[in-house]
């Protein structure tokens, strides 16, 4: 049945967009917790898609040299190194500041908290040879392959004036290269700096989440490159169940940092397509904490332009009242 | 390698090891006490400074001189309208070629800032209504022809009665294309743009009408030009009071506006639109050349408010900070609120 509304939820984005007798939606869960950087589908993507080559520049920063999602990087794979335990309590419980060594030193061992094992424990059996697992260092590596997320409210998909944007039978969002007249409109639109223009060639270009692929059944070529399934592709309301399960494993394993983002039909674009497993704040990884689409307010702004408008026009006519000069 | 497949009815072979255990054994070493919350606290973080958003490819000459141009021609249209239907010909007749003149630089910059001009006509392969650049381009379409066919009929005189219902139709639109880029710029992510959704269309009316007064002072003999003068004082208020309103509003998202060239650009915009209207209101009937002046000042002035506009918002879409901590403070406001509602 199709709707007309600029936010909220949409159980059948499809439908909306005027499909009739649509397939069930797809998207992504990428489970980053299982990332290894390995990079394998920003690969896959660009060889699949024959995106072209976009500087072969180290950015200094990271393993990552990629920088972020734009008109040549569908995929991107954000790399953070910090000073925070993986597997643990939240900060304010962490045995930050503590100083082991001086404790060892003095031949006292550093209280329990929690059942958290203190930082000093003796290298435990099948833990391999490296002195114990990540979760007992005060570093950990994020890793998050960073994608469209074809949101159930476009704001690219709404603003672009000539329609090249459109919605699929799937629910995805995609770009057709042939309408595009590089307006560029669509750009700043996007609420995750997701899509860009190609600057020689002027138009816009993002993730199409492989429609020609899923349109005969195979999967994007991403999640088909990915080596741990950090990126699973399938029906999303499937893949929101799957994703809610695995917070409540890893929750139960100790990582009280997992969360979902992108998951939540009420959030600010009427949930994401294509959602995250994220662990830690969401700008950490370059994402933003709150996005909401921008046509949400658009009722308003038609209301205060054509307030204004009426106003300037009152306004220059009432000039021309009256008097002579 | 990933073995799964997706078929027509679902997801076929699914990998085992997909739900690796994160640290190593898997085995529950630490269970969280009391309430846990899967929202933590606060990080100012950003991904190495880099921004979130993708800032827009729009060139400033372009993109904000098609603001000012499509402002000086909406509001020339009004002008013209005027000073055609009380008598004022020596206002009318310029009102309209600067009408003329400007919305057709204005569908240049905007054609110039394709990516694909050849396929500018693409803009009307569809009417949408969720696109202000979608409802501008066919309110050009129609404002375009009507503000041209008033001007040519003016020059020769041929077909009065068009010319006079051209010369209406143009009036009647000309606001709407002043005031319809204000939606254009809102209708983004942009926080300097999208914040200002209320305020911005009052802007960019007001610097529409500062542009056309000002090219009315320029271009008409001083004894015809009273209600541009008028004019060009009241939207001179308009517009001081809608941006102090609009950065009022919202808070630290305006600091483009007040730093870096927005900020000058801004602060130029006021000077010259203060000086211009107040100059012109006192000077500009008895001088000609004062009122040319001032008309060049609130020129100047209107295209300043526009290019301060274009680079504030350019700024804020650049630096992380004005996309993540507006979105952060509403989260936590959401916990608060959430909170407050569990504890009740
Ligand atoms: S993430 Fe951006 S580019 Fe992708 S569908 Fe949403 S608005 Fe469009
Ligand atoms: S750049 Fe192309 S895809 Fe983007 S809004 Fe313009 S026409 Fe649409």
């Amino acid at each position: 049945m199709p709707t007309n509304q600029f936010s909220g939820p949409d159980p059948h984005v499809a439908a909306s967009a005027g499909h009739r007798d649509a397939p069930p939606r797809y998207g992504f869960f990428t489970d980053t917790s299982v990332c290894i950087g390995c990079k394998a589908c920003e690969v896959a993507c660009k060889e699949w898609n024959a995106i072209p080559e976009d500087g072969l520049e180290l950015t200094g920063m990271s393993f990552d040299n990629t920088g972020r999602l734009g008109a040549d990087s569908w995929r991107h794979v954000a790399f953070v190194e910090q000073r925070k335990p993986l597997v643990g309590p939240p900060p304010d419980e962490s045995h930050r500041g503590v100083d082991a060594l001086a404790a060892a030193a003095q031949g006292v061992t550093v209280p329990e908290q929690g059942g958290w094992p203190a930082p000093l424990v003796p290298e435990q059996p099948g833990r391999g040879g490296d002195g114990g697992s990540a979760g007992d260092t005060d570093l950990r590596w994020l890793m998050a392959s960073d994608v469209c997320k074809h949101c159930t409210h476009a704001a690219c998909l709404d603003v672009c004036p000539t329609g090249s944007l459109f919605r699929t039978e799937f629910g995805t969002v995609v770009v057709q290269e042939d309408i595009c007249n590089g307006c560029g409109y669509c750009v700043p639109a996007c609420p995750y700096g997701v899509i860009d223009q190609r600057p020689d060639d002027g138009r816009a270009w993002k993730c199409t989440l492989c429609y020609d692929r899923v349109g005969v059944g195979m999967e994007p070529a991403c999640a088909k490159a990915c080596p741990t399934d950090s990126i699973q592709f399938g029906e999303l309301d499937e893949l929101r169940e799957r994703a809610a399960a695995r917070v409540e494993q890893l929750h139960g394993d100790g990582v009280g940092s997992a969360r979902l983002y992108g998951h939540d039909p009420e959030d600010g674009v009427g949930g994401d397509g294509a959602f995250f497993l994220l662990l830690d704040e969401p700008e950490v990884y370059g994402l933003p904490p709150d996005p909401v689409v921008t046509t949400r307010d658009l009722p308003r702004m038609w209301a205060h332009v054509g307030v204004a408008a009426a106003t300037m026009l009152g306004g220059l006519a009432a000039m021309f009242v009256g008097r002579r000069s | 390698m990933s073995t799964s497949d997706v078929t027509r009815d679902g997801i076929r072979g699914a990998h085992p090891g997909r739900e690796a255990r994160v640290g190593g054994t898997g085995e529950q070493r630490w269970r969280p006490r009391g309430q846990r919350t899967a929202a933590p606290e606060y990080s100012p973080d950003s991904y190495y400074g880099l921004p979130v958003l993708n800032p827009p490819r729009w060139a400033a000459t372009d993109i904000a001189g098609y603001f000012f141009l499509g402002g000086l021609a909406g509001g020339s249209s009004v002008l013209a309208a005027g000073g055609h239907w009380t008598n004022r010909p020596g206002l009318a007749r310029p009102a309209k070629l600067v009408a003329l003149g400007a919305v057709s630089g204005s569908v240049v910059a905007l054609v110039h800032d394709l990516g694909r001009p050849a396929r500018f006509l693409n803009m009307l392969r569809v009417f949408k209504i969720t696109s202000p650049m979608s409802v501008g381009s066919w309110l050009l379409a129609a404002y375009g022809p009507a503000a041209g066919a008033a001007a040519i009929t003016d020059l020769t005189g041929w077909f009065p009665r068009i010319g006079a219902t051209a010369t209406a139709t143009a009036a009647v639109l000309g606001p709407l294309v002043a005031a319809y880029t204000a939606a254009l710029a809102a209708d983004t992510a942009v926080p300097a743009w999208h914040e200002g959704h209320r305020e911005l269309p009052f802007v960019f009316v007001s610097s529409a009408a500062l542009a056309a007064s000002g090219a009315s002072m320029i271009a008409a003999p001083t004894a015809q030009t009273g209600p541009a003068r008028r004019a060009a004082v009241l939207a001179a208020a308009g517009e001081l009071a809608a941006t102090a309103r609009m950065e009022r509003r919202m808070g630290m998202v305006a600091e483009p506006y007040r730093t870096g060239w927005g900020g000058r650009l801004m602060k130029a915009a006021k000077a010259l639109t203060v000086a211009g209207a107040v100059g012109g209101a006192l000077l500009g009937r008895r001088s000609r050349v004062a009122a040319g002046v001032c008309g060049a000042a609130l020129l100047v002035g209107s295209a300043c408010t526009r290019f301060g506009v274009f680079h504030a918002g350019m700024e804020s879409a650049r630096d992380p900070k004005y996309t993540v901590e507006p979105q952060r403070a509403r989260v936590r406001e959401r916990a608060a609120r959430a909170a407050e509602e569990n504890v009740a």
